[in-house]
């Protein structure tokens, strides 16, 4: 288990005050200035020696990501640091903690890593239904700008630096990247086809990098603390230390930060009060917010959660969203519900995301009460391959994904459903 | 120049290019719906996937990816037949099955390719989706349960038309291509975006259930409703032009068409002349060809030279030459086609032409507009114009303000300004590259040309490789009259100084006939419009879609349209009935069949034989104590809609006139 002396996020759960003062007081802002100084180069290594991985869902290395933007401006155009906080992912809810609990960490987060990246400015897209967590952030960014820490000379490096906040308007498709760019140029939410990528030409056609809450909060106290001490947590190439979130049919669902690659078990023992009615009545995890294929109990009780253990498992680590559910889950409804989330937060850009959605969600209902053939389960999953992979975003394949994963664990009960319905109304029939 | 292999086959492609551009070079087709090569790229109907390598293991859509050096592409590969057919089904599901009642069955590229492309059969049991009934004005019919949302429409509007008057509401499966509040696309491209519409969603209103494409018969024509010369293909069934289509031509409309140009041709069959009629009593009463020459030979007696020709707008340059040769053989020069009164000097055809080209106009970087709505005088240059902008020209205009659809500096409507041009003008002209100025009807009117000329010098508009110098007509018959010499150092001030006891008048709607009252009037053309009324004979001619003709647009690029269909009733081609007249009154012109018309044409003017751009030679000196004059007041051209005799008499011109710029209430007819 984490020592206390080993977490980043000592606020989470709002026991002190948000403010600067006590942020302060907690360690955040201290000597900015020192960081900075040791330049982009040896900020960024720092990063990329730690093994940060982005804590969005694809987990890109984060170091990296930063390297990947232009060191001088050729044409003038200025670089920009875009800060996803449009948290939307059913499961997740991780960014909302830090925001309203631990604002400064963000922004001095947004500070570091935008100067490391050399942009000019940071944009942090927040979610439209966060109304507090945006005052509060507004007012953490207002703070730090009244103390110096940012804007003109920001910390007393010389460097210039604004942090701006936008809010979104409730769409789950602008937390993808270059929908997320789009959206904050105030055009329609609608990702971007790559190439180009953002770091080539973003928001406004300038170099951007689109980083995930926790991955800039994290970068910090990864510099005060030293790349070594953060890649001493978790397994080889899951470094560090991570917020999980699991809720669902655990005794205490929360919000916890955990070191990287703890086995299942331990995570939902220690933190979370074991299972709703003991090991024995689990059914499956979704470990990683609904875009993740879900995996059955035998599975999941003794892997290490990780990026690569959960990839091995057929399923990936995502955001750590960790939704458990036990026997009493009608584990087709949940996923025709995820099935429903999908369609209704297509953008309707491309085709098969556009249509598929649609299709796989009218079947799920079927398959729901069994209300279909058994030739059906094997023709969504054919649907479901026809949609992933075809699609300018990662939205298809996250619609797919979850049914895939019910149709390869959950298949015997589908089938039982389908004979279940179809002989009741072959009685009616007869 | 990467080298990429296609299929196993390798070849080399244009740096910049995309996979699908190289795919097509090695000769393989490449289904698609919204990529199109004049618009910017979507991406988004993954219909073009192909296989890359390298490349993530999953098929890439070839629109948008750039070809690199060693690219391995296949596009026959069973991922690829695989995710085509993907892409189909997720098409096919949520559109209905009315082919059989859809406008575009036989010409639709969803049809084509899920024949080519598809599974064959539906696997899909939910409720299809429907969509509200949109509106988008007397033009475009909609149907947008057809919609594929390829968004061709809206990127058409955004890029090419400059208004943003189409785009997407809502998301997902739900997402629906509109113009937000229902009002009439009012751009005058707008009915562009039918044939962008690769399935029925966006259909024509006017062609609604009139014809299927198998039935039509197609002839290659030029659009006579501007200066602009587009290239088009008439669709005819049995005696009428059912539409007109735009052809591709990249020097002249690119692949566009101005809603007039399109729509007109309905006025094809209405308020024609299809028979004789002389005025007895004060009235027009029908009579027969012989009592209608005789009456024109009469009024000759004597005085054979006392005859005229004015030639319309719309008139092709055989009938002007077979009409000149009349008055010639008659002993008389008076041929005047400048009928609202022009009378700019014509001895140098490059001063009067658009000497850039519409092409070259988009290479501009400094243009300076004097008197010209280019909008409504030339809808198809204004997207040149729009792209010049785009690419970063800077655009200034003297006359009252219209709309451009891009940045624009109106100086002001006093062309006395440029006599001493503004500083800010000034610079950006002297400093350009590649500097143009413009020179519309309205200008011409004030006679502003002489001292326009002197802006050849002070502006460097001549440059090697580049003509700068430009004037933009607005009437199809132009330049060919100029070339023909169908013109009078005095304008139609001589014809009425001479007092001719016979006017012919070549569908010459828009002069004036107040000053004929003592002559006899002979109206030659094809509609009952403004010269038919002032007539005291008529002689029924035919329009452009019934006629071999050559014609010679604002650039002076000679294009040949051909005969699509027959005059209706008594009209006869113009020539005939020119040659038919000559022999009434007794005069040879030398010719007595169309290719004999055309070879004796071609003998006096050299250029008109040759489809191409004519040579005019260098720009005249200026004449440099030429001064601007005079204030514009407004522009030549009213009403869009309305400018010459068929749109006029055609019902979809006005009603697109009454509802899209009188602002009429939108009358839905009650079918």
């Amino acid at each position: 288990m984490l020592a206390d002396k080993d977490r980043i996020f000592t606020n989470l759960y709002g026991f002190q005050e948000w403010s600067l003062k006590a942020a302060q007081a907690r360690g955040d802002w201290d000597d900015t200035k020192a960081l900075l100084a040791r330049g982009q180069d040896a900020i960024i290594e720092e990063i990329k020696a730690s093994g940060l991985r982005g804590r969005g869902g694809a987990g890109f290395p984060t170091g990296l990501k930063w390297s990947f933007m232009p060191k001088e401006s050729r044409d003038g155009r200025p670089s920009f640091l875009v800060i996803n906080a449009d948290e939307s992912e059913p499961g997740s809810c991780k960014d909302r903690e830090i925001i309203r609990h631990d604002p400064h960490k963000l922004v001095e987060g947004a500070l570091v890593a935008g100067y490391a990246m050399r942009a000019r400015a940071a944009y942090i897209y927040i979610r439209g239904e966060y109304i507090r967590e945006a005052e509060t952030l507004q007012k953490a960014i207002s703070e730090a700008y009244d103390a110096g820490l940012i804007g003109k000379n920001a910390c007393g490096s010389g460097y210039d630096f604004d942090v701006f906040m936008h809010r979104g308007a409730g769409a789950y498709i602008c937390g993808e990247e270059t929908a997320m760019i789009e959206s904050l140029e105030g055009k329609k939410g609608q990702p971007r086809l790559k190439p180009p990528f953002p770091a080539g030409a973003g928001l406004y056609g300038c170099p951007t990098t689109v980083n995930n809450v926790e991955s800039i909060a994290v970068a910090p106290t990864i510099l005060r603390r030293g790349a070594s001490w953060f890649s001493s947590f978790g397994r080889e190439n899951n470094k560090g230390t991570k917020l999980f979130q699991i809720s669902g049919h655990v005794e205490k669902p929360c919000v916890v930060e955990e070191s990287m690659s703890i086995p299942f078990e331990e995570l939902i023992e220690k933190h979370c009060g074991g299972i709703r009615g003991g090991w024995d009545n689990l059914l499956a995890v979704i470990p990683g917010g609904s875009s993740v294929p879900l995996v059955p109990a035998a599975q999941i009780r003794n892997a290490p959660m990780d990026f690569d253990g959960l990839k091995e498992l057929g399923s990936g680590l995502g955001t750590a969203a960790v939704i458990v559910m036990d026997k009493s889950t009608d584990i087709v409804r949940a996923i025709s519900r995820l099935s429903y989330f999908y369609k209704h937060e297509s953008c309707g850009q491309c085709t098969p995301c556009r249509e598929g959605t649609g299709w796989m969600w009218r079947m799920m209902e079927r398959l729901r009460t069994g209300d279909a053939a058994i030739e059906e389960i094997d023709m969504l999953q054919e649907v479901t391959k026809q949609v992933e992979g075809h699609t300018i975003c990662a939205l298809g394949d996250a619609a797919a994904w979850p049914i895939q994963g019910l149709i390869r664990h959950f298949r015997p009960e589908l089938e039982r459903r389908i004979n279940e319905h179809n002989a009741k109304f072959a009685e009616a029939a007869e | 120049m990467p080298k990429v292999t296609v299929d196993g086959q390798e070849i080399e492609v244009p740096a910049g290019a995309t996979v699908l551009q190289a795919c097509e070079l090695a000769g393989k087709e490449i289904p698609r719906f919204c990529y199109h090569e004049r618009l910017s790229i979507a991406g988004n109907c993954r219909m073009c996937l192909v296989e890359v390598k390298p490349g993530p293991p999953k098929p890439q859509a070839s629109c948008a990816l750039p070809a690199a050096d060693g690219q391995e592409i296949r596009t026959d590969s069973p991922m690829v037949k695989k995710a085509r057919e993907g892409v189909m089904e997720f098409l096919l599901i949520n559109h209905p099955l009315d082919c059989p009642i859809c406008d575009q069955g036989g010409e639709c590229d969803l049809q084509d390719q899920a024949v080519a492309y598809g599974r064959g059969g539906s696997r899909y049991h939910e409720n299809k989706r429907a969509v509200t009934e949109k509106y988008m004005g007397p033009l475009i019919k909609t149907i947008m349960t057809r919609c594929i949302h390829c968004t061709r429409c809206v990127r058409f509007s955004e890029e090419i038309a400059g208004v943003d008057e189409i785009g997407a509401l809502y998301r997902g499966e739900d997402m629906q291509i509109t113009t937000y509040l229902e009002q009439a696309a009012a751009h005058e491209l707008s009915a562009n975006v039918i044939d962008l519409c690769p399935v029925g969603a966006l259909t024509s209103r006017p062609y609604a259930f009139e014809a299927r494409p198998w039935e039509l018969k197609k002839t290659l024509s030029i659009d006579v409703s501007d200066a602009v010369g587009a290239n088009i293909t008439l669709h005819s069934k049995g005696r009428e032009v059912m539409r007109a289509l735009p052809r591709v031509n990249d020097d002249v409309n690119e692949e566009w068409l101005s809603d007039k140009g399109r729509y007109q041709v309905d006025g094809l069959t209405k308020r024609r002349l299809d028979r004789v009629w002389v005025r007895r009593e004060g009235k027009l009463q029908p009579a027969e060809w012989t009592e209608a020459f005789g009456m024109i030979a009469s009024s000759l007696e004597g005085d054979k030279a006392s005859i005229a020709a004015v030639a319309g707008d719309l008139l092709d340059a055989e009938t002007m030459f077979a009409a000149k040769a009349l008055v010639n053989a008659c002993g008389s020069n008076l041929t005047e086609a400048r009928q609202t009164g022009m009378t700019y000097d014509v001895s140098n055809f490059a001063a009067v032409n658009f000497n850039s080209t519409f092409a070259g106009i988009e290479t501009a970087d400094a243009i300076l507009i004097v008197g010209s709505n280019v909008r409504w005088e030339a809808a198809l240059l204004n997207v040149r114009l729009r792209k010049a902008v785009k690419a970063g020209a800077k655009v200034y205009i003297i006359g009252p303000e219209w709309d451009p659809t891009y940045k624009a500096t109106f100086l002001g409507s006093d062309l006395k300004l440029l006599n001493r041009i503004p500083k800010e003008l000034g610079d950006v002209m002297k400093s350009a590259q590649r500097p143009a100025v413009i020179l519309g009807a309205a200008a011409l009117a004030k006679g502003a040309l002489p001292a326009a000329l002197k802006l050849v010098d002070k502006f460097g508009l001549v440059k090697d490789g580049w003509n700068g110098f430009n004037v933009l007509h607005i009437s199809a018959a132009r330049m060919a009259s100029l070339m023909l010499g169908f013109t009078l150092p005095g304008g139609m001030g001589d014809i009425v100084a001479a007092s001719p006891k016979v006017l012919l008048s070549l569908g010459a709607d828009e002069m004036d006939y107040a000053p004929y009252a003592k002559s006899l009037k002979v109206y030659i053309g094809h509609h009952g419009d403004k010269g038919a009324h002032h007539a005291d004979i008529i002689l029924p001619g035919a329009s452009f879609a019934e006629k071999d003709g050559t014609y010679v647009n604002a650039e002076g690029r000679v294009q040949f349209a051909e005969k699509a269909v027959f005059a209706p009733g008594d009209a006869r081609e113009d020539w005939t009935i020119l040659r038919a007249l000559a022999d009434s009154v007794g005069v040879s012109v030398g010719f007595d069949s169309f290719s004999e018309l055309q070879a004796k044409m071609i003998a006096a003017v050299p250029a008109l034989g040759e489809e191409g751009l004519a040579d005019y030679g260098a720009l005249p000196k200026a004449d440099s104590g030429a001064k601007f004059e005079g204030e514009l007041a407004g522009y030549p051209i009213k009403d869009f809609y309305l400018t010459n005799p068929i749109a006029r008499a055609s019902e979809v011109m006005q009603r697109c006139s009454d509802e899209l710029l009188h602002g009429a209430d939108v009358k839905e007819a009650a079918e």
